[in-house]
């Protein structure tokens, strides 16, 4: 017969760390897409060369392992500069930048295959660049792009679980807590994959749906 | 009037304009014909300001389309041009495709924008395909609300690249007809096309390109029917 010490004060922990992870993934995905559409609309407009240094930089965030950078940024934080801010807050700085790195990519792909011939007819309809970019090239770009996206956003909630380190306790670590005191390791698991299913799901079925019907246009 | 000027234009090494000189009156239909490469699309892209020229000047209305201070958005809104490929916007419908630039640019309101485009595709013979996006249209279609998009914009000028090259041939004549009824109805126009059969019912002048030289230029009975250029002639037997 199955037995579990886990008391529905345990769930609402595991919820409590749940709706941390969302929270560090809803910042962190929303300030690095939208850093994500400036870079990758500056590297199109500026060119691999003047657009090095940033290219640069952003290599870095897609290099080097995320557990790396938080330790790193959570000491240079605190050690160098001395600052006294939150784990949460350099959890999504450092997870905004990580997602900004690859949504760069997904940007300047999905601007890049807006055919150029779509773009000059709108040009030759008197349409400036700003306008061409907001109404034909960043709606094109966005169809092109969204299934990309959806994985990055996925990727992200998924690498979210590493922010422990900078002492953040969402899902995962909410979940390692409850090991250490209940002994019950799988059946723990077992609800914190049920937890991330049911975060991920959702954003899954609606890129789904957004696919779908963009598809019909 | 457009006035272009001995206008040169290159594409690196290769020279594709070299030394146009031609003017096209307000209501006059000129049509330039010539084998692949000869430079025809690449004049209507210079006169649309789509690309840069190397030397001569280009004068619409009296406005030098390459001068530094010419607003060429402002420009463009008096010259229309269609390309061969129609490049609909695929993720707007039909009424949106044409409502577009008179909205955005012109600063036009949405109804009115809205009775402009309608007229423009009933025109087109499109009036019962305005929520219908592009992608169910066949070529001809998307060709001729390209056509309805270009004048919802109540161009001074319209300048057709190839229209009906890449259509099948079944399409053809629904695409053709329009051209001929803008140019009835008075429309200036410049028609790059290798349909020789248009080019003499509609042309007042009929143009012939020869590897980026105006060979020759002329009324379109004189033109087919008594060339003087030796490679019109050539170029005439060639597509008879």
């Amino acid at each position: 017969m199955f037995h579990t010490a886990l008391t529905s004060a345990d769930l609402i922990f595991l919820a409590k760390g749940a709706g941390m992870t969302i929270l560090v993934t809803a910042i962190s995905v929303f300030i690095g897409t939208l850093l994500g559409i400036v870079f990758g609309v500056l590297r199109g407009q500026l060119g691999p060369i003047w657009f090095a240094p940033v290219t640069f930089v952003l290599d870095i965030f897609r290099s080097v392992p995320l557990l790396i950078q938080l330790v790193l940024a959570n000491a240079f934080v605190g050690m160098v500069l001395r600052l006294h801010i939150s784990g949460l807050t350099v959890a999504c700085m450092v997870l905004s930048l990580y997602t900004a790195a690859y949504c760069t990519e997904i940007v300047r792909g999905g601007i890049h295959a807006v055919p150029a011939t779509t773009r000059r007819a709108a040009r030759s309809l008197g349409m400036s660049w700003l306008q061409d970019m907001r109404y034909i090239v960043l709606p094109l770009a966005t169809r092109i792009a969204l299934p990309s996206w959806i994985g990055l956003a996925l990727g992200v909630m998924k690498d979210s679980a590493l922010v422990y380190v900078v002492q953040v306790t969402e899902l995962l670590k909410s979940t390692q807590i409850l090991i250490t005191r209940l002994q019950e390791p799988l059946f723990l698991l077992l609800i914190c994959g049920a937890f991330y299913f049911i975060i991920s799901f959702p954003l899954a079925r609606f890129g789904g749906y957004l696919e779908k019907r963009w598809s019909n246009d | 009037m457009i006035e272009i000027q001995n206008v040169h234009k290159s594409f690196g090494q290769l020279e594709v304009l070299k030394g146009i000189d031609l003017t096209v009156q307000k209501g006059e239909v000129v049509t330039v014909i010539g084998g692949s490469g000869s430079g025809k699309s690449t004049l209507l892209t210079c006169i649309n300001g789509l690309e840069p020229i190397d030397k001569g000047k280009i004068l619409v209305d009296g406005t030098e389309v390459h001068a530094k201070t010419t607003n060429l958005n402002k420009l463009r809104q008096k010259i229309g041009i269609v390309f061969q490929q129609w490049n609909a916007f695929p993720h707007l419908t039909v009424l949106e495709n044409v409502t577009l630039a008179p909205r955005k640019v012109l600063g036009i309101g949405k109804a009115e924008a809205e009775a402009i485009a309608e007229k423009q595709l009933k025109h087109v013979g499109l009036g019962e395909k305005l929520s219908t996006y592009p992608t169910r249209l066949s070529g001809g279609q998307q060709q001729r609300m390209a056509i309805a998009r270009a004048l919802a914009m109540s161009p001074d000028y319209m300048l057709f690249d190839e229209v009906t090259s890449a259509l099948d041939p079944q399409l053809v004549g629904e695409v053709l007809e329009t051209l001929k009824m803008l140019a009835e109805e008075g429309m200036t126009m410049i028609c790059v096309t290798h349909e020789m059969a248009f080019a003499r019912d509609v042309s007042d002048r009929v143009a012939y390109f020869h590897k980026g030289i105006m060979a020759e230029i002329g009324a379109p009975d004189q033109l087919f029917n008594d060339p003087q250029h030796p490679e019109t002639r050539k170029f005439l037997a060639s597509v008879r």
